[in-house]
């Protein structure tokens, strides 16, 4: 029996609405009975040297328990650099808390710990920090400049590069039109709802750590080698965590900080950042400026694409991998015989960049999406026509890309006539005709996009054990941010062993039952994490039939299992049967028990097509998205219900940072919009009901013939929403608007074609 | 210190306070009501969102000096003797729930919106719930549960629990 495509609601949901589930603030287990609060004094400057900093005045505040500063933090390992660097050099290591020089606003300088939660802001704002400013380096442009210099032992604000070396210009030469652009990729937060918590408490023995994280054994591991501890005398556990995307996979320092301050104090500590604190000090996404340059025949043939990518890393380099992924999608769906990629990662005077939903591969889709319209544009064909031309074709797979990757399967020309077809293309288009011959202000903008993403790849692990009650639990290394993996791994177990959902305790997330595990990020989920779940369940299947045939009497062959009862019986007589739990009982250990790790040596490349119709007030610059049709194929789909969830979030993410977000600087690298107040999360009236279609092409990466589906909206979206915008105005003359596209830079794009329409040539 | 007595889904409890004291901080702490959320620090947010004394309030932005003498209900005072709300039912049910971090300001929110306009249009709930942000759903699911409770309001027997870790 396969659970696929059961629409079932979650098993998690009864908690969460009830009580509000358990995140690590709402912690009130005895091992945390009196925790000191821990605050932090965050830099209020983007760059300068720290000449003094004087503890005394919060020490001796009522209530303080400890104020720490870096020079308590001399004595642990060499400082690690979080994640890999981007550089191998050395030169851009990060310390946990900054010692002699501070290089973006929010960087943490001291922490306090306090008896009472408000005593903490009122300690913090007593220690006395004096900085020398140095001027700051706003965005990535200016980084390459070297004018300033974040790490002067660099000698460079350069913190890696590949590939720009082997362009060739000339494989543009057989191109009858080349179009060429610098394109922003803007910075934007990723904002999880519930923000960065820790708690810790060391027993003189052992440290346990409680961590709103994606990978509580990557946090371990990261606590290991930050703090000198060997990884069994750490536990990390993850509660319920009220959102990742990409900015919670593992531990960053704030956090590795709290952890110590138990350590150090002896007490055991708690820390729950505040949202202006969030906005400032958790890694932020996207970030890159994109120059894109692309070639073809007049035919609609692109013939030769080339994506130069600047990434600004922020402060400090925290990944290698941002970068290098959107280089390696560079070409996205489509066939080109020529294609150069390649980057920079600079540093600048803001917040660290890390991974946001979608990490790399949204860039990648934005920049090729881009290109392909503006292409279309100047050779006058339909954006739909050139994709057609281009697009990878059904029978080509699997297939290498130009820069390298092995797309599994797709369908991307079906993908994108799927999308025309619910949206009825030409019906729209000859809307947008008529709203532009009757001069009506608000104008008809019709994007789309046709992408392909990489999902997944390496390993995850998985237990499933059935017990003498016919109970089963699985312990899985995938751990869940709101995915609904407790629901998705009983379904698994549920179709193969007939235990009901009901009956199956699903456990993540606690290094110490679960010791070994890679976590949730990339939409490896399901494709990992759930075939280990199902490897792990066939295996106890197995074993099960083994003690079924022994207790009956039979041969193995002749023992079924009956899925609909969850029991064992004899192959021609259904009245000789077992149930679960009597079969566990008579193995000798009262369990049968399975621990598997499934690993794949392939990523998985789920694609789709979206198409998104704005409407565009010229008089104002005001967007508003009318229709958002997508097709996400990301192979079959297990529980339709949680798929659409993931849909309907990503495109929801992916529209926000089209026209709404931005994390924005001033000159002196200050942050701008560092409140939920200013910073444009969108909201419930910011959008429409979204038209969802099906796809369904599998792999043959994995068992479950399953891709990955949480960064697809986001990734979709983002280029077709912004060429929508672009397309509603293409009549007045605008080729290109940057992102966020609010309705100031909307009209000033507006304005700017009108003046260049009536220049004198 | 000021002395407040506040009733909080159906208890009375009586504190000492400091008068800065936030009403979230006030509940998550005193009654360990933990199932109401802070998101933010500006409002904007409104994972705090509880009732109080009829009106929805956001509880970062009132004291719980200012509750004294008053009645709050929270997200985990909706259910009453197994009988869920007609919300919570209906988020389940058109799963309108990821992280769950939101979730209880937003049933919250919604359930103030369903009191003052018992059938509102799809735009009304989209409206209305504008000052409550969720990251994970994309608000489709949630517009569609607020119409569907509000299409149906009769309380409902919760659905049977499933197997499920428990923190901590």
């Amino acid at each position: 029996m396969s659970a696929f495509g059961t629409r079932m609601n979650r098993v998690e949901d009864r908690r969460l609405l009830t009580s509000g589930g358990v995140y690590v603030d709402d912690l009130r287990v005895p091992e945390l009975r009196g925790a000191a609060y821990v605050t932090f004094v965050r830099s209020p400057v983007a760059h300068a040297v720290i000449t003094r900093i004087d503890t005394s005045r919060a020490r001796a505040h009522p209530g303080v328990v400890a104020v720490y500063t870096a020079t308590d933090l001399t004595g642990l390992p060499a400082p690690q650099p979080f994640g890999r660097p981007a550089h191998s050099g050395g030169f851009f290591a990060e310390l946990l808390l900054a010692g002699e020089k501070v290089r973006f606003v929010g960087e943490p300088v001291a922490v306090v710990l306090t008896d009472a939660r408000y005593d903490g802001r009122d300690a913090a704002e007593l220690v006395d920090v004096e900085y020398r400013r140095l001027p700051a380096v706003v965005g990535p442009a200016e980084a390459l400049l070297d004018e300033t210099l974040l790490f002067e032992e660099a000698g460079t604000n350069l913190a890696g590069q590949r590939d720009r070396d082997t362009y060739d210009d000339t494989v543009f030469d057989e191109a009858d039109v080349v179009v060429e652009r610098e394109i922003v990729n803007h910075r934007v937060a990723c904002v999880p709802m519930e923000g960065r918590a820790t708690a810790a408490v060391f027993d003189g023995t052992r440290l346990t750590v409680w961590h709103s994280s994606q990978n509580a054994q990557r946090c371990r591991s990261t606590l290991a080698e930050s703090l000198g501890i060997p990884s069994e005398a750490i536990r990390v556990i993850v509660p319920d965590v009220g959102g990742g995307f990409g900015a919670k996979i593992g531990i960053d320092r704030d956090a590795i900080v709290v952890a110590w301050a138990a350590w150090r104090s002896g007490r055991a500590v708690r820390w729950a950042e505040s949202r202006a604190e969030n906005l400032v000090a958790m890694t932020q996404g996207r970030a890159q400026l994109n120059r894109i340059k692309l070639g073809g025949r007049r035919d609609g043939t692109i013939t030769a694409y080339r994506l130069d990518v600047v990434q600004d890393a922020g402060a400090y380099p925290r990944t290698s991998t941002l970068a290098p992924v959107t280089c390696t999608m560079a070409p996205g769906v489509y066939d080109i015989p020529h294609v150069q990629s390649g980057y920079r990662v600079v540093v600048t005077n803001a917040t660290p960049v890390n991974k946001y939903r979608g990490a790399g591969r949204p860039e990648a889709t934005a920049a090729i999406e881009r290109a392909v319209d503006l292409f279309a544009a100047e050779i006058g064909m339909d954006p739909a026509e050139v994709r057609r031309r281009n697009v990878i074709a059904a029978d080509a797979f699997p297939f290498r890309s130009a820069t390298g990757a092995c797309y599994d399967s797709g369908e991307y020309g079906a993908a994108l006539d799927r999308a025309l077809g619910a949206a009825a293309y030409p019906r729209l288009r000859a809307e947008q005709a008529a709203r532009r011959d009757s001069g009506c202000v608000k104008v008809l903008g019709i994007g789309m996009s046709v992408y392909v993403e990489m999902t997944g790849g390496g390993g995850e692990t998985a237990k499933v054990t059935v017990d003498g009650k016919g109970q089963a639990t699985v312990l899985t290394g995938s751990s869940t941010q709101g995915q609904g993996h407790h629901t998705a791994w009983a379904m698994l177990v549920e179709a193969e062993l007939g235990i009901p959902v009901d009956r199956i305790t699903v456990v993540h997330g606690d290094t110490d039952l679960i010791p070994k595990a890679v976590g949730t990020y990339s939409s490896r989920s399901l494709q990992l994490g759930g075939s280990a779940v199902h490897k792990a369940a066939s295996d106890v299947r197995s074993q099960a039939r083994r003690h079924a045939a022994g207790l009956l009497g039979v041969r193995e062959s002749d023992v079924t299992l009956d899925v609909g009862s969850g029991t064992w019986h004899v192959a021609d007589d259904p009245g000789r049967f077992l149930t679960w739990g009597q079969v566990a009982d008579h193995t000798g250990t009262a369990s049968i028990c399975a621990d598997v790790e499934f690993a794949s040596d392939r990523p998985t490349f789920p694609f789709g097509a979206h198409l998104s119709a704005v409407e565009v007030d010229t008089e104002t610059g005001m967007v508003t998205v009318l229709r958002h049709v997508t097709v996400d194929d990301a192979g079959p789909i297990l529980n339709p219900v949680l798929a659409e969830g993931q849909r309907h979030g990503g495109i929801a993410q992916g529209i926000a940072q089209v026209l709404f977000e931005e994390v924005r600087y001033d000159a002196d690298g200050t942050p701008l919009n560092a409140t939920l107040a200013d910073y444009g999360a969108v909201a419930a009236a910011d959008l429409p009901d979204f038209e969802l279609e099906a796809g369904e092409t599998p792999t043959d990466v994995n068992p479950l013939g399953v891709k990955g589906i949480g960064e697809a909206g986001t990734i979709g979206s983002i280029p077709a929403v912004q060429n929508a915008v672009i397309d509603a105005l293409a009549h007045l003359g605008v080729r290109h608007i940057d992102m966020p596209m609010t309705p100031g830079r909307v009209w000033a794009a507006i304005r700017e074609a009108d003046a260049e329409r009536r220049s004198p040539r | 210190m000021n002395r407040i007595s506040v009733n909080v889904d159906g208890t009375t409890y009586e504190d000492e306070v400091e008068p800065r004291l936030l009403l979230v901080h006030y509940l998550r702490d005193r009654p360990a009501l933990t199932g109401t959320q802070i998101g933010c620090d500006t409002g904007n947010c409104g994972a705090c969102t509880v009732d109080l004394d009829g009106a929805s309030v956001k509880s970062c932005s009132v004291l719980a000096v200012q509750a004294d003498g008053g009645e709050v209900t929270t997200l985990q005072g909706l259910a009453q003797d197994g009988e869920w709300h007609p919300l919570q039912r209906s988020f389940h049910e058109r799963h309108a729930l990821q992280c769950g971090y939101c979730t209880p300001g937003m049933i919250m929110a919604a359930r103030d919106l369903l009191r003052h306009n018992p059938d509102p249009s799809p735009e009304e709930v989209r409206y209305s719930l504008r000052g409550n942000l969720c990251r994970c759903t994309g608000y489709q699911n949630i517009v569609q549960a607020v119409l569907a409770a509000a299409a149906a309001p009769d309380s409902v027997t919760a659905p049977a629990a499933g197997g499920e870790q428990t923190w901590p």
